[in-house]
């Protein structure tokens, strides 16, 4: 008995020792990590800089703020202290979480909602797929599909949106010049503090303006952007950074700027990027004209092409003949000996990849259920953009240019691949398998080549100090589509290189803005 | 269960102690009924075995909607799995298994993954062991654990070869014989290591910005019956795997290795052994997924070789 004992204490003390081992499985989050925002510089001077739809900020309407004796203003302070004598560990974490930054947080929440809405619809009994309609967005599939393109679009509404209408708030700021509450005696302030005037509040100008243009772009999501919006304005209550009315009169501005680029975004001729049969029959003609094959959807049962219309799209950074000037010349023709050669190094590269090549290939796969290519580069900038100390408007202005550059990379893009129409390698070889899953529209040229040198070109630019780093990552990003065996070598070149134009463009509107580099 | 417990060791032991030691695996879940049966090797005995196991699914669970997948057809894993066991003494063995595994999509495009997967190391125990009424009653503690044998990638599902985390096992097993017939019982918790993927963000039910994925923990229950003489075996089990935790694959996304992989499965497995070559013994079985979330609805064959090696002879010499 002694010995049975024994043997099981010895058993015990074996099995905690291995589960010890492998007890510790809390994954931290990068983004959890990200300090509180102190800007290097305020950037005071933000109303005189180039905004991108508005034209006078003096015609939005804010009322005057409440006189600092008045009983209104008094209470709002009252409601701040209420608040600090009692703070719970849940609201000092949603202190923490907003500190980092308003552009920032809900440019990492609108990422969230981009993954969460990327999903090709599901098929219908007889092999044909329903559309999502922006109508009807909460019936199956609900609006929207956030693909790349779409998801491109939302990212430079919202950023846009948000510059402007911190450029419309520092317009008012500098005309009330009211100092933050946490300058009154019996207020904390419980992040840095900031000299720039607080009234109408930039956090709650920023919430406005995404709430709104989100109403547009998310529509099943309001009640949940809603509430992070209140959360916001609680957080700059809490941490003795704004009174509420700063707050109410930033969030009607945000909310009135926003309405400007609603409208745009209304008749910018994305809502009939999905085009209609008798359109989709019509796409074929210029590869075979040019005597090559064309496309055809490789999914089983056949999708019709993502949104072959977007290439029509009204750009921000240029015309729409800029973007047929943009246009490459033609793909190597299917059976041309360049075509060959090609088709060749792509069937290597699936027959023989390395392991190397395969986590480059899901490091920037970016398909379903993800942030797409462009918010893979929204969370690279962000990474970086917490290093260099920003105000929010030269975030915002900077995530602008950004996105600006990636929708109208979209676009030029979607132009290019819906003009030739050409077939992906593993439909010119079915013996050809892939590394991650083929997109559904044609190869030319490669879409994560011209998301990638768009964003490059322009986070170069903004951040010269960080040398080659965001061209090798655009080089990884594209060649990621060679080694996965769903693009050619051309593809990826020539998407680059277009994508470095449109960038360019990014760069002399960032020239030309008057905040500077 | 799941993958990362890929194994399932079947051992029999019949008067000269012929063992099997049985792995499968389907690349969405695998059900470590192992070390899960009666029987003991005897002190410096060895047995070593290969088996082959060849599993399919047309069809799959998203969540608890199930489907089939026009751009995966049909998803085959074959393995080859070399197993040993070893009686360290009457009481205790020790057993590994080491599968080389390939995937394949018989339609779409996405390129089927090949690769060593998990070693599986467990330690038997005959903890108890008493006569009730005509028949036997017996206990058995088992621990066990798997680690990753190559660096094959977990986050390209469904074709995966298996999800790269670690693993360690504890299994109960009680198991009543009366004359040929016996009835089994086990209960067996799972703990699984986090994982590292290619990607820095990935979403479940919401972004995570890390390379590092939480890998929920699982349970697995078995109850089997059958059959044992000393030249024939047939039993049939049915296994419930639960995983505690993960989240559901949303209509048309792609599968995750954090998946909530649960399955109910049905199977049957017979053994032979040959009187005339003295240590030699063939095993055949099989079995069936009938319900299960975020898991292919996968039907499983194997077949082993066995092989008895009787060290105490040359030690007593």
């Amino acid at each position: 008995m002694k010995r049975f004992i024994l043997n099981i204490l010895s058993l015990i003390v074996l099995i905690i020792s291995v589960f010890l081992g492998s007890c510790n499985k809390a994954v931290i989050d990068r983004t959890t990590l990200y300090p509180a925002l102190t800007p290097s510089n305020i950037d005071l001077n933000a109303d005189a800089w180039k905004p991108v739809l508005i034209a006078d900020p003096s015609v939005f309407t804010i009322p005057a703020p409440d006189a600092l004796t008045s009983p209104a203003y008094v209470a709002d302070l009252n409601e701040i202290k209420g608040y600090q004598s009692s703070l719970t560990s849940d609201q000092k974490a949603i202190i923490n979480y907003w500190s980092a930054g308003a552009v920032l947080r809900w440019n990492e929440i609108l990422r969230d909602l981009v993954a969460k809405h990327n999903l090709p619809p599901y098929q219908n009994l007889d092999d044909t797929y329903p559309a999502p309609s922006s109508a009807n967005p909460f019936a199956y599939p609900q609006f929207p599909f956030s693909n790349p393109p779409y998801a491109a679009r939302a990212y430079a509404y919202v950023s846009a949106a948000q510059y402007d209408a911190l450029i419309a708030a520092y317009h008012f700021k500098k005309l009330y010049n009211r100092a933050a509450p946490y300058n009154n005696a019996g207020v904390q302030a419980l992040i840095p503090k900031s000299a720039l005037p607080s009234y109408p509040s930039e956090d709650a100008v920023v919430a406005g303006a995404t709430v709104e243009i989100m109403k547009l772009l998310f529509p099943t999501e309001i009640d949940y952007i809603q509430q992070k919006a209140a959360e916001e304005m609680q957080y700059r209550i809490m941490a003795g950074a704004n009174v509420r009315g700063e707050l109410n009169a930033g969030q009607s501005l945000g909310a009135q700027v926003a309405g400007v680029f609603a409208a745009r975004a209304r008749t910018d001729r994305a809502g009939k990027a999905i085009g209609t049969p008798a359109q989709w029959a019509q796409l074929p003609a210029n590869a075979t004209s040019r005597g090559d094959q064309f496309w055809v959807s490789l999914e089983s049962p056949k999708r019709p092409p993502m949104l072959p219309l977007f290439g029509k799209v009204l750009p921000f950074l240029f015309d729409t003949l800029t973007v047929v000037a943009l246009r490459p010349g033609p793909p190597d023709l299917a059976g041309s000996p360049a075509f060959q050669k090609d088709l060749a190094e792509v069937l290597s590269y699936s027959q023989n990849p390395t392991r190397e090549h395969q986590a480059q290939v899901e490091f920037w796969a970016d398909g379903a259920g993800t942030y797409t290519p462009p918010g893979h580069w929204n969370a690279i900038a962000a990474d970086e953009f917490v290093k260099q100390n920003y105000s929010e408007v030269r975030w915002a202005r900077n995530y602008a240019l950004l996105n600006m550059a990636e929708m109208d990379a979209a676009i030029v893009c979607w132009d290019t691949k819906y003009f030739y129409y050409n077939q992906r390698p593993c439909q010119a070889n079915p013996n050809i398998k892939t590394l991650t899953g083929v997109p559904n529209f044609p190869a030319y040229s490669s879409g994560h080549s011209n998301f990638s040198g768009a964003a490059a070109t322009i986070l170069t630019y903004l951040l010269p100090d960080r040398g080659a780093k965001f061209t090798d990552l655009a080089n990884q990003a594209a060649m990621s589509r060679l080694y996965g065996a769903i693009h050619y070598r051309s593809d990826v070149e020539v998407g680059l290189v277009t994508g470095n134009e449109v960038g360019q463009y990014a760069i002399k509107r960032a020239q030309s803005d008057g905040a500077g580099n | 269960m799941m993958k990362s417990l890929p194994m399932y060791f079947y051992r029999y032991c019949i008067i000269n102690c012929i063992i099997i030691c049985c792995f499968l695996c389907s690349p969405k879940i695998t059900f470590a009924q192992t070390d899960a049966d009666a029987l003991m090797i005897p002190k410096k005995f060895y047995c070593a075995g290969i088996i082959y196991t060849n599993n399919s699914w047309t069809n799959y669970w998203e969540g608890t909607f199930k489907r089939d997948n026009g751009n995966i057809g049909t998803l085959k894993t074959n393995s080859y799995t070399l197993v040993g066991n070893y009686g360290i003494t009457n009481k205790l063995d020790v057993l590994f298994s080491a599968p080389y595994v390939t995937t394949n999509a018989s339609s779409g495009t996405l390129k089927g993954q090949s690769g060593f997967q998990d070693l599986a190391l467990a330690l038997k125990w005959l903890a108890f062991k008493q006569n009730i009424g005509s028949g036997k009653l017996s206990f058995f503690a088992i621990v066990s654990g798997s680690i990753p044998l190559s660096n094959y990638e977990a986050d390209f599902d469904p074709v995966s070869i298996g999800s790269h985390s670690k693993s360690a096992m504890f299994r109960g097993l009680l198991n009543y014989q009366a004359g040929r017939f016996f009835i089994a019982g086990s209960g067996q918790y799972i703990q699984r290591s986090d994982i590292t993927i290619d990607r820095n963000s990935y979403y479940t039910t919401q972004l995570i910005y890390s390379n590092q994925v939480y890998m929920p923990n699982g349970n697995n229950v078995m109850v089997s019956t059958g059959y044992r003489s000393t030249q024939f075996n047939a039993e049939f089990m049915l296994q419930q795997a639960t995983t505690l935790g993960g989240f559901d694959i949303r209509k048309n996304d792609m599968p995750f290795p954090s998946n909530r992989m649960n399955a109910t499965m049905a199977g049957a497995l017979f053994k032979y052994s040959f009187g005339a070559v003295s240590g030699l013994e063939l095993t055949a079985g099989g079995n069936y997924i009938l319900n299960g979330r975020n898991v292919g609805q996968s039907t499983t064959y194997y077949g082993g070789v066995f092989y008895l090696f009787d060290f105490s002879k040359k030690n007593t010499k």
